[in-house]
């Protein structure tokens, strides 16, 4: 095959298999702690008031009457937090999110908090706190933001990337552009062009755990902090920066986290849980309300893109552009930009031009949300490219095949591809049995492709063997689907030694340097290659104890299946010495064995995925059964295969809750309508069928084993595949998801026109 | 504030509590009982996190009020265990892979023991309208539909054996 790389034929015997995870006894008891489930003595009750206005003026605050009240402890407002950003507009964006500063910028908005020592007097405190709004115009849909005469979200934003630079306020906070070759030239040697826009609504992560800390802060400026988060170590450093702490001082522990996809990346409450129990002087526990966590945590970004595509008869696309408005909330985002670069990089084009522009609007501060803003470029660029092929007379999956990216190609986005998988996943999708199955009345079927780049980062892993050979891994990303065994199973395999005798730790961020937020992919990618390399430092130390011991020179040593031997005839008396037996001694050999490793993960394999899907519309009410679904995506090397599928299944239901039913509702005042799991539904288990999987393994070679990311991928094809699949099945185009029923009886009824 | 008194069985042990009369069943395992097994992940019926069964019936305990469990069996996931030995569907849950971040899990245990008790040998059918009160957000389901057939299977089989 052209994809084989010098790593595909490693011989593994750990990595590959389906072990069982070293947490799964406690999650499946009751006894893993998450967020809410720590507990300090003499602990408060956070809670937070929040604007129920999308978009006013704070002209007064009048905390006098709760202050008084029994029981409370500290009340806060935008005025205790002084600004010590030193000009960081990015931070002073994250504190003005936190606690509103003179102005409610979106429903949900938090504009004071308090602590009290129960939740009840908490309650009846917050309903004290007297708040007087002077309301202003707002603006919640991206298009009427950037329309003349919409309401300024902030007037200090100029729009970045513009040449000449703006001198007036505008909503479009950055305007980025990728591509290559020349557009108008490629469009002209077109035989077919098809030119559509598209929008999708904002949908929420959805995490189950909503978010929850408990913060302790004394007035010496030590604190601790346990939270439910992606990033111990970002928070950290973001709660230090805004509170005026010494990094050092402030020990932050990530708890079990129940679910992030990015929304557990970002701190909303938690400097404002360590002001609180300064001002307090105690420990303060704030655990959101699901309604707090859909109103003032960070969704993703609504969208509203153009697309055009134009081809040769032969099937060869010639000249492809998209421009793509992405709504990043009350603050400037990159999220329009990402979705630029990933629009178009699936393909191997000559002429290419993506633009993306961020706008701001009366809604919660977007935050990431797994492979954030692939998943609308990739819907309205796969709906599109499926009316070209059908404008062809072509196969779906073989005009993709034709236009696929490969080993060479120059991406729209700038870099030139090294091995990748969108070929080999779009030949299995050819080849799958899937794509055989007869559709009935009513039925469609619906492919497409999507990419994500993946991130490395920094990262920092200690590895220590105990004197009974037992081995303790500690790393700084969390564990948000399975990856301690996939680590544990990394581990033993360098070291040759069982999977049971690795123990894998998250460490606080007081045990380890420095890691960076576990995102884009990367726990199992970074950490893996960062155990790697701790586990190959401490086999190092190993095979000089050996040597020390045998009194041989260390270059005699050499460390197999988990034993140091020696080489050479004249050291054929020395039998091997196992990892136990190393260990054993350890005490006097020089003491205690371990392996340590700090390194900027640079590499991350980019990732492409194509999902096949079958629907059937019911044409009376328009709601939409997904029959099959299957997903097949490069994992690079799959180190534990259950947990890879598990990411492949769980991006896919995430994406047909989106392209089926999940969106925010904002109503003409600004205010969100479904802040709560009844009205804002995601998928339930009767919603889906078994979720098919087929793991290819293109090696990334700058990683020890292969390894790619996982996690995102998987969520970027489904609303594509879905709106292809119901698109056939109506005969009408669909273009606006979620694809909810009134949306599919409203397009075959326009259509009908 | 009035404190009611309350007395009930937990996972088979009598307890005694105070708690407000408005405060709900699921505040008082987790606040009072400290049986953090119980997750809160809506506070409103919707996601099934804090599933427990009250005389054997499967409830939402955010739903509940302390108040009202005066007198009557409680069975959380704390109680799925016996002893050293973990129950069949525990078993499969880690054994199927179907768990990611896990905090739904304790709630799907308690609701797929509750559906085994009633239907031993349920169709796949069955089991996605048994478990739609209960939300993940990782899985897909996949896996977890896997894991209760595979408990259910083991489950019947050691029935046989006992008889």
């Amino acid at each position: 095959m052209p994809y084989e790389t010098d790593y595909t034929n490693q011989g593994f015997t750990k990595v590959g298999t389906r072990v069982n995870r070293p947490d799964g006894v406690d999650k499946v008891t009751g006894r893993a702690k998450y967020g809410a489930d720590a507990n300090a003595a003499g602990q408060l009750v956070g809670r937070v008031l929040r604007s129920p206005h999308a978009h006013a003026l704070i002209t007064k605050i009048d905390t006098s009457k709760a202050e008084k009240l029994p029981g409370v402890k500290a009340v806060l407002t935008g005025k205790d937090f002084p600004d010590l950003t030193g000009g960081n507009r990015g931070l002073m964006d994250i504190l003005e999110n936190c606690m509103a500063r003179g102005r409610a910028l979106y429903d949900g908005h938090a504009v004071a908090a308090v602590a009290a020592i129960d939740a009840d007097t908490a309650n009846k405190a917050l309903k004290l706190i007297k708040v007087t709004y002077k309301q202003l115009a707002h603006v919640t849909d991206v298009d009427e933001a950037i329309k003349p005469g919409a309401p300024i979200i902030h007037d200090w934003v100029r729009t970045a990337g513009v040449t000449p630079a703006p001198t007036t306020a505008s909503n479009v906070a950055q305007r980025s552009e990728f591509g290559h070759g020349d557009v108008d030239a490629g469009l002209a040697q077109a035989d077919v062009i098809i030119e559509k826009s598209f929008k999708t609504e904002q949908t929420h992560q959805g995490y189950i755990e909503p978010h929850a800390c408990l913060a302790t802060l004394g007035p010496d400026g030590s604190g601790e902090l346990w939270v439910t988060t992606q990033g111990h170590f970002t928070f950290r450093n973001v709660c230090a920066s805004l509170l005026g702490l010494e990094v050092a001082k402030l020990k932050v522990t990530s708890s079990e986290i129940g679910g992030g996809f990015g929304g557990k990346t970002h701190v909303w409450t938690e400097p404002v849980a360590l002001q609180l129990s300064r001002k307090a002087n105690r420990p303060v526990k704030l655990v959101m309300s699901r309604d707090e966590v859909f109103r003032a945590t960070g969704p993703t970004s609504s969208t509203s893109v153009d697309v055009k595509i134009g081809a040769k008869r032969n099937g060869k696309i010639t000249a492809a552009t998209a421009e793509l408005r992405y709504q990043s909330g009350a603050f400037p985002g990159m999220w329009a930009m990402f979705g630029a670069m990933t629009s178009f990089a699936c393909y191997d084009l000559k002429n290419v031009k993506s633009v993306g522009f961020d706008v701001l609007v009366n809604r919660p501060k977007v935050a990431a949300y797994r492979a954030p803003s692939a998943p609308m470029a990739a819907f309205a660029v796969e709906s599109v490219v499926d009316m070209l092929a059908a404008e062809l007379g072509m196969d779906a999956v073989d005009f993709r095949i034709k236009n696929a990216a490969k080993k060479g190609t120059k991406a729209s986005y700038g870099p030139v591809y090294g091995p990748i998988g969108i070929g080999p996943t779009l030949d299995a999708v050819k080849n799958h049995p899937h794509m055989k199955r007869k559709l009935g009345k009513n039925q469609g079927r619906g492919v497409a492709c999507g990419f994500w780049f993946n991130f490395g980062g920094q990262t920092c892993t200690d590895l220590n063997i105990g004197v009974d050979g037992s081995v303790n891994l500690t790393v700084g990303t969390v564990d948000v689907g399975g990856s301690r065994a996939s680590l544990a199973l990394i581990a033993a395999e360098e070291l040759g030694i069982d999977y049971e005798q690795v123990r894998v730790t998250i460490g606080d961020t007081n045990s380890l340097g420095h890691n960076d937020t576990t995102e884009g992919s990367r726990g199992t990618f970074s950490s893996g290659m960062a155990t790697i390399f701790a586990a190959r430092n401490a086999v190092d130390v190993l095979k000089q104890r050996a040597a020390a011991t045998w009194d041989i020179p260390v270059e005699q040593v050499i460390w197999e299946a988990g034993e140091a031997r020696a080489k050479g005839r004249q050291n054929n008396n020395l039998p091997p010495l196992s990892l136990k037996e190393i260990a054993a001694k350890s005490p006097r050999t020089g003491g205690p064995i371990a392996g340590h490793n700090e390194v900027v993960a640079d590499g991350a394999g980019v990732s492409f995925a194509s999902h096949m899907c079958d629907v059937e519309v019911d044409p009376e009410t328009g709601a939409t059964k997904i029959l099959r679904y299957t997903v097949v995506q490069d994992a690079g090397k799959a180190i534990h295969p259950d947990y890879v599928e598990g990411q492949f299944q769980g991006g896919a239901a995430q994406g047909i809750g989106w392209a089926l039913n999940e969106e925010y509702i904002y109503g003409d005042d600004g205010r969100l309508q479904n802040a709560g799991f009844l009205d804002y539904r995601i998928p339930v288990c009767s919603d889906l069928p078994f979720i098919d999987t087929q793991i290819l393994e293109i090696p990334n070679p700058n990683h020890p084993y292969g390894v790619r990311g996982v996690g995102e991928t998987s969520i970027v094809p489904p609303l594509a595949a879905i709106g292809n699949a119901v698109s056939n099945a109506v005969g009408v185009r669909m273009t606006h998801v979620p694809m909810s029923p009134p949306r599919i009886l409203n397009a075959i009824e326009t259509a009908k026109e | 504030m009035n404190g009611v008194t309350v007395s009930a069985k937990v996972n088979g042990d009598a307890v005694q509590y105070v708690c407000p009369a408005d405060e709900s069943l699921l505040d008082v395992l987790r606040n009072r009982l400290n049986l953090t097994g119980v997750k809160e992940g809506c506070g409103t019926g919707d996601c099934g996190a804090c599933s427990i069964t009250l005389d054997g019936r499967l409830v939402c305990s955010c739903l509940v009020l302390g108040a009202e469990a005066e007198g009557r069996e409680i069975g959380t996931v704390e109680g799925l265990s016996e002893g050293g030995k973990l129950h069949p569907l525990q078993e499969e849950f880690i054994e199927k892979a179907a768990l990611q971040c896990g905090i739904c899990t304790p709630g799907f245990l308690v609701a797929a023991k509750s559906l085994l008790e009633r239907n031993p040998n349920p169709t796949e059918e069955e089991i996605r309208y048994a478990l739609a009160g209960n939300l993940c957000r990782c899985t897909g389901y996949d896996k977890i539909v896997r894991a209760v057939q595979s408990a259910a299977k083991i489950m019947r089989r050691g029935k046989k054996v006992a008889r």
